[in-house]
């Protein structure tokens, strides 16, 4: 029971870590359709916001609150900048998407390396994030309530604007239905950089957590960005709530997988399922005629 | 016609695909008041002459709306300057509601970051356009749950709330019952009084009981234009519906 429950805690986090991250290309992959390889570099860049805040403001709490907004904002200036000089340039062109933004990858994490050298470096968490918390059965580190917290906090937000606000139905109009928009007067030009800036800063955000998990370094992208997609892809293009599904699902596979074997053989395993999965359900766990959000 | 009255006037309009012309040099003036119908085979042109007017294909030669030239302006902004158009296959956000597909049309010129306010009415324009188009009763309905002409009519209402002083309309029957058709003749003449009407149409019935004038486009070009009679009498137009009973009887 008690091992069960430590299992089921495990997954948990690491499927709202795999949200985090895979939440920004819910949105910019599974709605605009980019395939942008150098999301997991804006991830990257959220984290050195967090430890850069580090360095201005001494408390560890105050400077991890004000991070989040920061890496949102750092993340999306990133994603617009790149969408305005080179995505708008090639859509519908996925393969030139891919190699370029996949350079562009390459050149933020050798930015990262002339600013903040090879080595990696450290946030502190503050105090209050350091214990873990009795949850009856099992102790939960604090950092990762805190981290379950924010993925479902940045879940929830972007359902609310998506779904409640008429920014949001533009911005599903605008996929819904791209010429229509256009003919209603919709700036698809704007609503598109505006979509890229929310999913681009969403990886900011996920960034900002995962310096709660482990150090970060220049290549800290890379180790998400397989992960991100294989989510939204697993479920189902378009939909929020499939990635949802899909990044605790995969997470407690993973964890399971871990607890009989090593975190590498898991990993593959995890990879089989989602191959396996896909073969019997393209589409993913969410089949959807249109692309809608939410 | 007042000095003040819109009018849309288009002069030597060509659109060229890969070296094969779609338009070929096509000139008309549509006045506020009209009810323009345009006619033609299939492949005529019809539908490119629209979607060059409104930006969506590229042309050159000259579109004007008043005295602002269209030819060269982005799709949104040449929608924004009042000339809406409707598509072929009803096109609504199927996934919106109908009242937030007249709210997107209503609010698409505004800021982005004014539409995260919460409102906590219905701005009048868009009842007054759902209550035209006859779909109050269906306000909170999918759209894409809607029947086929309420689609249409969603499509039409999208155009009133924008404000458009040109509707371009492509089959707006198309796929209508019968009494569905008399309804739509019967809303285009109501919203068409204060405003220029071009309606793209195959229904010949359809146009003679509504059509005010006729253009009739064929490969491309300007066959014949005039009133219904005048161009159904026309032994040009009869060539190339020959054997088309619904032209000529």
């Amino acid at each position: 029971m008690q091992a069960l429950f430590s299992q089921l805690v495990a997954g948990l986090s690491l499927g709202s870590v795999l949200l985090l991250a895979a939440l920004g290309l819910a949105l910019t992959f599974g709605q605009m359709g980019v395939i942008n390889m150098a999301h997991g570099e804006f991830m990257m860049a959220g984290a050195y916001t967090a430890f850069v805040a580090q360095g201005l403001i001494a408390d560890a709490g105050t400077s991890l609150l004000l991070a989040i907004p920061l890496g949102f904002l750092v993340g999306g200036v990133m994603g617009v900048v790149l969408e305005a000089t080179l995505i708008r340039r090639m859509y519908h062109r996925p393969l030139d998407t891919l190699l370029v933004t996949w350079g562009v990858s390459l050149i933020l994490q050798q930015a990262a390396r002339d600013i903040f050298g090879a080595p990696n470096v450290d946030v502190r968490a503050p105090s209050w994030l350091s214990g873990s918390v009795n949850i009856g059965v099992t102790h939960v580190p604090a950092a990762r309530l805190f981290i379950l917290v924010l993925a479902v906090g940045a879940v929830v937000g972007l359902s609310l604007l998506l779904k409640m606000t008429a920014l949001g139905r533009r911005i599903r109009g605008v996929v819904q239905n791209r010429d229509l928009a256009e003919t209603v007067g919709i700036s698809t030009r704007s609503t598109d950089r505006l979509t890229f800036f929310i999913g681009s800063g969403l990886a900011g955000i996920a960034g900002v957590a995962l310096t709660l998990l482990g150090s970060t370094g220049p290549t800290l992208g890379t180790s998400y960005i397989v992960d991100a997609f294989l989510v939204v892809v697993a479920g189902g293009i378009g939909q929020i709530k499939g990635a949802v599904i899909a990044a605790f699902g995969l997470g407690l596979l993973q964890a399971t997988f871990e607890y009989s074997t090593t975190a590498s053989v898991a990993k593959v395993m995890v990879f089989v399922v989602v191959v396996v999965f896909l073969q019997i359900r393209p589409q993913g766990i969410f089949s959807v005629r249109t692309r809608s959000l939410a | 016609m007042t000095m003040d009255a819109d009018y849309l006037e288009l002069a030597d309009v060509r659109v060229v695909f890969d070296g094969f012309v779609a338009v070929d040099g096509v000139s008309m003036t549509v006045l506020q008041g009209d009810l323009r119908f345009l006619i033609g085979p299939n492949g005529a042109g019809k539908t490119t002459l629209v979607d060059a007017i409104t930006g969506l294909a590229p042309a050159t030669g000259s579109v004007r709306f008043g005295r602002t030239e269209l030819i060269g302006k982005k799709v949104h902004r040449i929608a924004r300057l009042g000339v809406g158009r409707t598509f072929q296959t009803a096109s609504v956000f199927e996934e919106l509601t109908v009242l937030q597909n007249l709210d997107i049309a209503a609010g698409a010129g505004r800021p982005a970051l004014s539409l995260l306010r919460r409102r906590s009415s219905v701005p009048p324009a868009v009842e007054e356009a759902m209550d035209t188009v006859g779909l109050t009763s269906q306000r909170d309905r999918q759209a894409g749950a809607l029947a086929h002409g309420q689609k249409q009519w969603l499509e039409i209402g999208m155009l009133l709330v924008q404000n458009a002083r040109v509707l371009l309309l492509d089959e707006p029957v198309a796929g209508m019952s019968a009494e569905e058709r008399v309804q739509t003749g019967e809303l285009l003449r109501r919203i068409g009084a204060e405003r220029t009407v071009v309606v793209v149409e195959h229904d010949m019935d359809f146009m003679r009981s509504f059509a005010t004038s006729v253009t009739v486009l064929h490969a491309g070009k300007v066959l014949s234009a005039g009133t219904v009679a005048q161009v159904q009498a026309d032994p040009k137009v009869q060539e190339v519906y020959l054997g088309r009973a619904e032209v000529t009887g």
